[in-house]
């Protein structure tokens, strides 16, 4: 039987008094579209950084990509792949440049790294561009490049947090088949997004309020279950029952 | 007719060779609430400076409640409240000495006003003596726009207030400007989200620096002048849309969460289009007229002509 590449039990995150990330339990099996989705402060940021291996559980475990995200962080963070919408890649450096740079800190070998380098600039069509500054691409454009990079040492698994804001409607789509193009070659994505449409093309979703997972299922099953006509109704009727105020 | 609370003339701004905002003729009325609508560099925030002063136009020009942005620039600040996209408060200042701070500039105090952001600022009275560095996304957006209205001003000017805000809050911060509104005041907000065209009286959609319509939510919406069908089928959502593109009577075929939209190129034919769909392996394919949405209009616009 398959591994889950991300499974995590009871793992919580407490700042002082403060519960950010409540005991959460999910498991990702390899190839899924993984939907992260809460209100601002309801603790994805948090639980994010713990499955990178960015920040330590203070309690409950989890793997990701084989290893334990409190005690083998490093092996972790060599595995997966990430991207943001804030920070991606260096504006002041060239296409190139970016490419080699992410490609070096993964760890790919001088001569595995100008052969897949080449091969992601073909495919962005960005070959005549690899002198540009990354600034001066267009959004969408760097948002694929952003993509490509986090994906050159072909991590198992990327995580994407909100990797569509603020792009034209166009782009978001176009993004989102690259996303399904990744998921259908085998890598797990595992994304956050605040546009619900992109929440129903997910294969699964977590809905996180008050630092807990109220909700996890299939878009499908979860508007059945909660009578909903939409994925926006779903997250609406289940953000308002947030205790937390959010500060 | 009442003069208008903003018009502009061909307003336009570069920066080097970059045209940010390109030629924008446009009016907005007293009392309306008005959406800038657009993804990243489409010219919102250059157009939110300019219109509150804080930027000069290299060409054209803007007047904002008749006073001329550049010339009487003193006047326009006066009857203005702006609040930029990014965080822009003293974080070392607490809350309650950043209002004090704000209400002071304009020569006010916060008593006076206090009956106008009641509602907004109340949630933040008990993290009063908090520096507003150390407050929540959502608390220092309201502390953000408590200090904006301050000054009672007649025109506020509301750069991406909700942008990366969850769509909980962001439907929380529209209940408030349609309140603002409701007592008077003109608003004008910019926005990357298509869905929040529908709490404005009137938007300008626009993309890389300049308008492409201006017009109500709905006068928008009948502008896309052609039938639009949702498409789903059982299965591969993704295998579909490359289908029905690759159909030589399908003009558009976009995602749209749980089903796509599609436009046909001359007269609709549904059924033919379903019958080669599901020839084509394709079950349960169900094609059903459907409304267009702002965000329809806004591909159809910026579509590139091939």
């Amino acid at each position: 039987m398959t591994e889950p590449i991300i499974e995590t039990r009871e793992l919580t995150k407490r700042f002082g008094s403060f519960t950010a990330v409540d005991r959460i339990t999910l498991s990702v099996m390899p190839g899924e579209i993984f939907g992260f989705l809460g209100a601002n402060g309801a603790g994805k940021t948090t639980a994010m950084r713990m499955l990178c291996g960015l920040s330590r559980p203070t309690a409950g475990t989890g793997r990701v990509a084989g290893y334990d995200i409190g005690r083998q962080p490093e092996a972790v963070k060599r595995r997966i792949g990430y991207m943001s919408q804030r920070f991606s890649l260096y504006d002041d450096l060239t296409v190139g440049e970016n490419v080699r740079l992410f490609g070096g800190i993964y760890g790919l070998g001088r001569h595995e790294l100008a052969r897949r380098g080449d091969e992601l600039l073909q495919r962005l069509d960005l070959t005549d561009r690899r002198r540009v500054r990354v600034g001066a691409l267009p959004l969408g454009l760097k948002q694929k490049l952003a993509f490509s990079v986090a994906l050159l040492h072909r991590p198992p698994l990327v995580f994407l947090d909100e990797p569509t804001g603020g792009v034209d409607p166009v782009t978001r789509r176009t993004f989102w088949e690259m996303i399904d193009a990744a998921a259908a070659d085998g890598t797990t994505v595992f994304v956050t997004t605040h546009y619900m449409d992109e929440a129903e093309y997910c294969h699964r979703v977590s809905i996180m309020v008050d630092g807990q997972i109220r909700a996890l299922d299939t878009p499908d099953r979860l508007k059945r279950q909660y009578g909903a006509a939409s994925m926006e109704e779903v997250f609406l009727g289940l953000a308002e029952t947030a205790k937390r105020s959010s500060e | 007719m009442n003069a208008p609370a903003i018009a502009t003339e061909n307003l336009t701004r570069r920066f080097g060779r970059l045209t940010a905002l390109d030629g924008v003729t446009f009016r907005v009325g007293r009392g309306e609430l008005f959406g800038v609508i657009g993804p990243d560099g489409a010219g919102k925030t250059t157009l939110m400076r300019l219109l509150a002063t804080l930027s000069r136009p290299d060409a054209g020009r803007a007047s904002v409640l008749e006073f001329d942005t550049v010339r009487q620039q003193a006047e326009v600040r006066r009857r203005v409240g702006y609040m930029p996209g990014r965080f822009a408060l003293y974080p070392d200042l607490t809350v309650a000495e950043n209002l004090a701070f704000f209400a002071a500039l304009y020569r006010t105090d916060v008593a006076a006003n206090y009956d106008l952001i009641a509602p907004i600022y109340g949630p933040l009275e008990r993290f009063a003596s908090r520096p507003a560095g150390k407050l929540s996304g959502g608390m220092k957006q309201k502390l953000a726009l408590s200090c904006a209205l301050i000054h009672r001003p007649d025109v506020l000017l509301l750069d991406e207030p909700t942008t990366g805000v969850d769509p909980v809050s962001r439907r929380e911060f529209w209940t408030i400007l349609a309140r603002l509104r409701s007592q008077g005041m003109t608003v004008v907000a910019s926005t990357p989200y298509m869905d929040e065209a529908s709490r404005c009286d009137r938007i300008a959609l626009c993309d890389a620096g300049r308008f492409l319509r201006v017009d109500s939510p709905d006068a928008v919406r009948r502008s896309y002048g052609r039938p639009l069908f949702g498409l789903s089928a059982a299965a591969d959502r993704h295998a579909l849309l490359l289908a029905a593109r690759r159909d030589a009577a399908v003009r558009s075929c976009y995602a749209f969460g749980n089903e796509h939209h599609l436009a046909f190129r001359d007269r609709p034919d549904p059924d033919g289009l379903r019958d080669r769909l599901e020839a084509g392996g394709f079950r349960d394919v169900c094609l059903r007229p459907i409304e267009p949405g702002v965000e329809d209009c806004f591909m159809q616009l910026t579509e590139r002509h091939d």
